[in-house]
């Protein structure tokens, strides 16, 4: 009677088993600042430090007696410029080649490597580090936020990241949560989370756009919301643009006026803390000093917010063209939106709002703090996820997959907005007369030619039996799972020969250099694998025992009571091995109640086919009848049933 | 185990065996009616995995109460906290789905794949240039007039047209589909792609004009 009761309704998430019931946050790991929240009891809540501080700046000081994160970590850089890492978001998933293109610009330095290829690797206090490895800390230290306010272990979160995001950052970004120790229940785009911590609270139907100006990034998105659902339209923005440009053009202002010359990386780190320092005056005051000493000369420059914004305004205008290209894209005018949500705490800056407001025609609302709303919606999807949820987020993949073809050209596979997870599989052929390999070139990104997307991966086909040009039928089938990441596999038809990739080279770890990082860090020592294996084995045993129950309660009575009694027995010994420790002794019981319970299942399956066939001519007067086909029920659709 | 031809006999009679609790369960059912358990997706036509019958006109609202109502059972996020197995069943559902939904609420895919499920492989679904000589000589036509637009207005006009065509389209798959006339409904379908493509380029002129505009 129990076991009834315990029977869950399709789709409804039962309670966790007791020890995977630990409780998961929500992490915004940010360009700038990180934020960690949580659902505790009903209401989100940002956790802080002593000083009522929700940010955590994204800043790493490799110090020589240990790693500095946060406001220490900041405080640290005007006295040790060549330990402090400060928007390594922004090198997440890019390559050495990419990074060029921002040399100069950057406030970090970038290692020496023969290689023209693969992921950049950055020289941090004399170390050759790479951004997973700094993220990773970060994102320790917001582990360490959280099970210090929580009182407890925290391990599963709920990760955010730009929409824009390509598929080498965000395997990037599930590799650091992973070398802190984290198990990402799943990544969410900020926008998203944003719209999930407004739309719960308003109840508010229609399509929003979430405008996110952050500091290193831009994203915009476009979500539908309706009855409790979230569907992303369409995503689009520039993964390097930020209020960390504002800084920029503020300290070059500065460098021109004052004619400064030959600047150190601290006397630039400096400027630029002068240069933010000033832009957030800006934003209350009509007019500021931006002063500093750099290097025994003092800079005082004083300059209007007129200046400013006129100096700023071609970077916002960036973001107002990109707004547009999202609504064109989903075929959307500006007045069709309801409303529109700032996110990023660059959206404090007055003309970013004029701006914004200007283009969609309605002021926009910011009533939850824009540097804690993403990690606000990050915790209430933890929660959804580990305590189930009235909601749902239906996401869509931001920038169209391909593979390239001849002569350097993109062969799109599955075009940008299309909602994850999504399979698809396309049919190429060989081009060389014996060709018995193929090498497969995967990309990400809207251009056609190959140079002008990211290169996500390379894999080999081999095998192919020799055929004339143009007889092979090669499938390739992409998939991309619900955290927008891509598996690519591949196999040539006719003779059923099969490869298949994790898409994660160019740009990410192997898996190699992932398994020496887990090993230094000591965080999933091997205790915890087996402890691991325990749960997961139990759990699956616990299923078991849950199936069984259903399916006695219901067809019980097609046993006898010998067997029964049988069947019982084994139930109680794999009971008596769940309370114990020993992992092969539960996967041992739960093969001997498989065995048990053989001949019950074939009988469940004989009856009912007995029964399906008696019941055939019945089947056919209710088709007949023409009634309506409930979806996922009964038995629609059969041949010669339709009218 | 059951044997194979058991297997096959209760496919016959519309069963599967379940996953988890190894009784009967319909074929197409997302959840096992005895354990609840979450099940694999099994070969079906997209509208039928919508709850739908096979036909062009398809109501796009309840299509659309259905995915979602299916999303809100299966997606992946209800099974975040669940073994490996049933994660991978629910992505499964969650593609199958998403890949049915897409393909029924484009009418140009959804016209494509109808076309299929009666043994023909619409030109459209092929990239390949046009055959049809009065719809090539069609596009040559309307090509020519855009090039020689040069003001917003004759844009705006073309594009107007275009798009009045396309809308007409519609109807006429419609009726063509109603009808079994599926020689119709290709040729329809391909006049459809390529207005689609021409609307396309008519929209990037006029921005390309309205920018010219802009900076003069």
């Amino acid at each position: 009677m129990t076991a009834l009761l315990q029977i869950h309704e399709p789709g409804e998430t039962p309670e966790p088993h007791a020890e995977e019931r630990g409780i998961a946050i929500g992490i915004d790991l940010g360009t700038t600042n990180s934020v960690v929240a949580v659902v505790d009891g009903e209401q989100p809540e940002v956790l802080r430090d002593a000083h009522g501080d929700g940010l955590i700046p994204s800043v790493v000081a490799l110090m020589q007696d240990g790693v500095i994160v946060g406001r220490e970590a900041q405080d640290l850089r005007a006295k040790h410029p060549d330990r402090v890492v400060s928007s390594i978001k922004r090198l997440m998933g890019r390559g050495v080649h990419d990074v060029k293109a921002l040399a100069g610009v950057l406030p970090y330095k970038i290692a020496a490597s023969g290689d023209s290829v693969g992921m950049v690797r950055l020289e941090v206090a004399g170390r050759s580090v790479t951004p997973i490895e700094i993220s990773a800390e970060i994102l320790k230290a917001v582990k360490a936020r959280a099970e210090q306010s929580l009182g407890q272990d925290v391990i599963k979160a709920v990760v955010t990241v730009p929409a824009y995001f390509d598929d080498a950052a965000r395997s990037a970004t599930k590799d650091a949560a992973k070398l802190a120790g984290l198990d990402v229940l799943r990544l969410v785009n900020e926008p998203t989370a944003a719209a999930l911590a407004y739309g719960l609270d308003s109840g508010a139907e229609g399509v929003y756009a979430i405008y996110d100006l952050g500091g290193g990034t831009f994203d915009i998105s476009l979500l539908r919301l309706q009855k409790g659902v979230f569907q992303v339209l369409a995503t689009g923005g520039d993964s390097a643009l930020g209020g960390d440009d504002f800084d920029h053009v503020l300290a070059e202002r500065a460098i021109a006026t004052s004619g400064l010359e030959n600047l150190n990386e601290a006397g630039a780190a400096a400027l630029l803390l002068a240069a933010r320092a000033a832009k957030e005056q800006l934003t209350q005051q009509d007019r500021v000093k931006l002063t500093a000493e750099i290097g025994g000369k003092k800079i005082d420059v004083t300059i209007s917010r007129r200046e400013f914004e006129a100096l700023i305004d071609s970077l916002v205008q960036r973001t107002v063209r990109a707004c547009r290209q999202v609504l064109d894209d989903a075929r959307i005018t500006p007045k069709e939106i309801q409303g529109v949500v700032l996110v990023g705490g660059s959206t404090r800056v007055p003309l970013v709002r004029r701006r914004v407001e200007e283009f969609f025609g309605r002021a926009p609302l910011a009533d939850i703090d824009p540097d804690e709303v993403v990690a606000v919606g990050a915790a209430l999807q933890a929660k959804a996820l580990t305590r189930g949820s009235d909601t749902l987020l239906l996401d869509v993949i931001p920038l169209s997959l391909g593979i390239e073809t001849m002569g350097g050209i993109v062969e799109k596979v599955i075009d940008r907005n299309t909602p994850i997870p999504v399979a698809k599989a396309q049919d190429f052929t060989t081009y060389q007369d014996g060709q018995t390999g193929m090498l497969i070139h995967v990309v990400q990104g809207e251009r056609e030619t190959v140079d002008a997307c990211r290169s996500l991966g390379r894999f080999e086909l081999l095998g192919i039996p020799p055929m004339v040009a143009g007889a092979a039928r090669i499938q390739v089938t992409f998939a991309v799972d619900a955290d927008g990441l891509l598996t690519v596999s591949a196999m040539e038809k006719t003779t059923g020969i099969r490869a298949e990739i994790a898409v994660k080279p160019s740009y990410g770890l192997t898996d190699a250099e992932m398994a020496d990082m887990l090993r230094d860090s000591l965080v999933h020592a091997r205790e915890d694998m087996e402890q691991r294996l325990l749960i997961e084995a139990r759990v699956e045993a616990e299923r078991v025992l849950l199936a069984l129950d259903a399916a006695l309660a219901a067809d019980g009575a097609l046993l006898s009571e010998e067997e029964r009694a049988a069947i019982d027995s084994a139930i109680a010994k794999l009971r008596q091995a769940i309370r114990g420790e020993e992992r092969d002794l539960i996967n041992a019981a739960v093969d001997g109640l498989d065995h048990a319970t053989h001949a019950f299942a074939q009988r469940r399956m004989d009856r009912a086919v007995a029964q399906a066939l008696k019941g055939h001519s019945l089947d056919e007067i209710e088709a007949s009848m023409a009634t309506d086909p409930a979806p996922g029920g009964g038995r629609t659709g059969r041949p010669g049933a339709a009218d | 185990m059951p044997t194979q031809a058991d297997d096959t006999r209760a496919a016959r009679a519309g069963f599967v065996s379940c996953w988890s609790c190894k009784g009967p369960v319909a074929a197409q059912a997302l959840f096992c009616h005895t354990c609840g358990a979450i099940q694999p997706p099994t070969q079906l036509d997209h509208f039928r995995r919508l709850g739908l019958e096979p036909a062009f006109d398809v109501d796009l609202d309840v299509a659309e109460k259905r995915y979602l109502g299916f999303q809100r059972a299966i997606h992946p996020d209800r099974f975040a906290s669940k073994p490996a197995k049933e994660r991978a069943f629910a992505e499964a559902q969650a593609v199958a789905l998403n890949q049915a939904y897409e393909t029924l609420k484009d009418p140009l895919r959804r016209a494509a794949y109808l076309l299929k499920l009666n043994g023909i492989e619409a030109s459209v679904s092929r990239d390949e240039t046009v055959r049809d000589p009065e719809l090539l000589m069609e596009a040559m036509e309307a090509r020519e007039a855009l090039m020689e637009a040069t003001s917003l207005e004759k844009v705006e006009k073309l594009q107007a047209k275009a798009g009045a065509d396309a809308i007409a389209i519609l109807a006429d798959l419609s009726k063509a589909f109603a009808s079994d006339d599926l020689k119709a409904a290709n040729r329809l379908a391909t006049r459809l792609k390529y207005l689609r493509k021409y609307l396309d380029e008519t929209r990037a002129r006029r921005i390309a004009l309205e920018q010219a505009e802009g900076t003069a």
